[in-house]
């Protein structure tokens, strides 16, 4: 064992392979973090489309487009998305954007096809009495989905958004088929060069465990400030 | 003030308002009273079209609601409503409950004066004859400024200043429908719309809710309440609807109404809930 650590050790001190893996740790958060973001506001705009009450006279198109979306993004393996994205689209668009920033996308549109879902059963679970409230005050629609019915259905589905940002962050390591360089990848390369395998792998689940320890930790704390508000008396 | 005309309203196959024609007057009480599912509420609910009515018109301030081309919110500034339920909103405070939108609303009148004075502003460079600025009467600063000195005003009418950063969670029955009614009058809205405000409440509770909606009445509110509430409706009322199988079958002060009824089915009814 004393061999091992020794190896480890060179490459990630020694040989400052800790810079790759700190670049790759940012790279998963990063994504992560962006992709939920965009995924959020993807989701919310499909929900609230997929919501459009009947008198609202949207045109289908739009619904069919959500359905579409929705159908792609949640048949397909990310990977292929992933691959699609960068070796296929950007070349045909003509675009010259980083691996890190086409995976925040792709990662925020993948998303933003499940966050939908749940978004729209947070608003189903509003009484629609307090839509109807906004209203008969002479608030627009959007704004008074805006401004009561989405924040109570956000706070409605926060576990289950929790939920999909921790697989999210875990989902972020096949990000390498794209060459970005994440936390998975730079374990990998120290494994790889110095064919050492078992301390860095396991340090590898040790992080994403803290990760994700650290974040469910965070949805609690939120999920109770925020229970403040429904405690009577 | 309102002017129902022929007013119908189908749920699919299910008729619930057969043509109901009549005029609510400035100044007015009005109780509407009937077995439940005669079409009360859908009544009540079609008045600011949260319900669209199916066919007819409902014509305030001179326009006709159920028009879809009028600007329906616009007329629902003047119209405030109180729910059964409350529904006060519960990701607010109590004092936000009630100055979100005059606030809102305050503020987009400001966005669009402010773009109109632009636009006005440029093309009096090109216009020999210039068109005048709209005037500014408050910033956003001092609209929200008065809008929370209006509701803390109000709160203290209703003796609920201390509850002004209480969310809606934490109260009681009684005292979020009052809150639901100071934020309703927050607007300055010309007539209120009660739909069966104390049927949800305790019954030691009723009492609160319906002195406020009397006071509001002796301000001289006009009002439309559905109500089981028959010695209230009897009390306040300048006039009384009865409604049954979707349409008014008869209609008249309260001592007409309560104490010499004609039709049979208000006879029945009356010998049932008194």
């Amino acid at each position: 064992m004393g061999v091992k650590w020794q190896v480890f050790y060179d490459k990630f001190i020694t040989k400052e392979a800790w810079r790759t893996v700190v670049d790759g740790l940012w790279a998963t958060i990063e994504i992560a973090v962006l992709g939920l973001i965009i995924g959020i506001i993807i989701g919310t705009v499909i929900a609230m489309i997929k919501m459009i009450p009947k008198y609202k006279t949207a045109p289908k198109v739009f619904s069919a487009i959500c359905d579409v979306y929705v159908g792609f993004f949640r048949g397909t393996p990310i990977i292929s998305q992933l691959l699609i994205g960068y070796y296929v689209l950007m070349p045909a668009l003509g675009l010259n954007i980083n691996n890190v920033t086409v995976a925040i996308i792709v990662f925020g549109m993948n998303s933003g096809a499940y966050i939908s879902e749940i978004m729209r059963s947070g608003m189903q679970s509003v009484d629609p009495g307090q839509l109807e409230a906004a209203r008969a005050l002479g608030l627009g629609y959007w704004v008074s989905m805006l401004k009561v019915v989405i924040p109570q259905g956000i706070k409605n589905i926060l576990p289950t958004l929790g939920n999909e940002f921790i697989a999210l962050i875990k989902e972020t390591s096949v990000v390498s088929m794209i060459a970005v360089v994440d936390l998975t990848k730079a374990f990998r390369q120290i494994g790889d060069s110095s064919y050492e395998y078992i301390i860095p792998y396991t340090i590898l689940a040790a992080v994403y465990l803290v990760i994700v320890f650290i974040i469910s930790r965070g949805i609690k704390l939120l999920e109770r400030r925020l229970a403040k508000v429904d405690r009577s008396h | 003030m309102i002017e129902v005309i022929d007013l119908k309203k189908a749920f699919g196959s299910n008729n619930v308002l057969n043509g109901i024609t009549e005029t609510i007057n400035e100044g007015e009480i009005v109780a509407v009273i009937g077995p439940s599912g005669s079409g009360k509420s859908t009544f009540l609910r079609c008045l600011n079209c949260l319900e669209d009515p199916t066919s007819g018109s409902i014509i305030f301030e001179g326009k006709d609601l159920a028009d879809m081309k009028v600007d329906i919110n616009l007329s629902r500034r003047h119209i405030g409503m109180v729910f059964q339920q409350f529904n006060l909103f519960n990701n607010k405070t109590v004092l936000q409950n009630i100055c979100m939108a005059p606030v809102y609303i305050a503020n987009s009148d400001l966005r669009k004066v402010k773009r109109t004075n632009r636009k006005n502003k440029f093309l009096n460079l090109f216009r020999k004859k210039k068109v005048e600025m709209l005037e500014i009467t408050a910033e956003k600063k001092q609209i929200k400024l008065e809008a929370e000195a209006n509701a803390m005003r109000l709160l203290k009418r209703i003796g609920l200043e201390d509850k002004a950063n209480a969310y809606p969670s934490t109260l009681s029955g009684g005292q979020k429908q009052r809150i639901a009614i100071i934020r309703a009058l927050a607007m300055n809205p010309k007539v209120m719309l009660f739909d069966e405000p104390t049927s949800a409440l305790d019954p030691e509770m009723v009492g609160e809710v319906l002195d406020l909606i009397k006071a509001v009445a002796e301000d001289g509110m006009t009002m439309v309440i559905v109500t089981h509430e028959m010695g209230f409706a009897r009390e306040v009322a300048n006039r009384v609807f009865f409604m049954d199988e979707g349409i008014i079958l008869e209609q008249g002060t309260p001592d007409e109404v309560f104490n010499h009824p004609i039709n049979q089915r208000l006879k029945d009814f009356l010998s049932k809930v008194i």
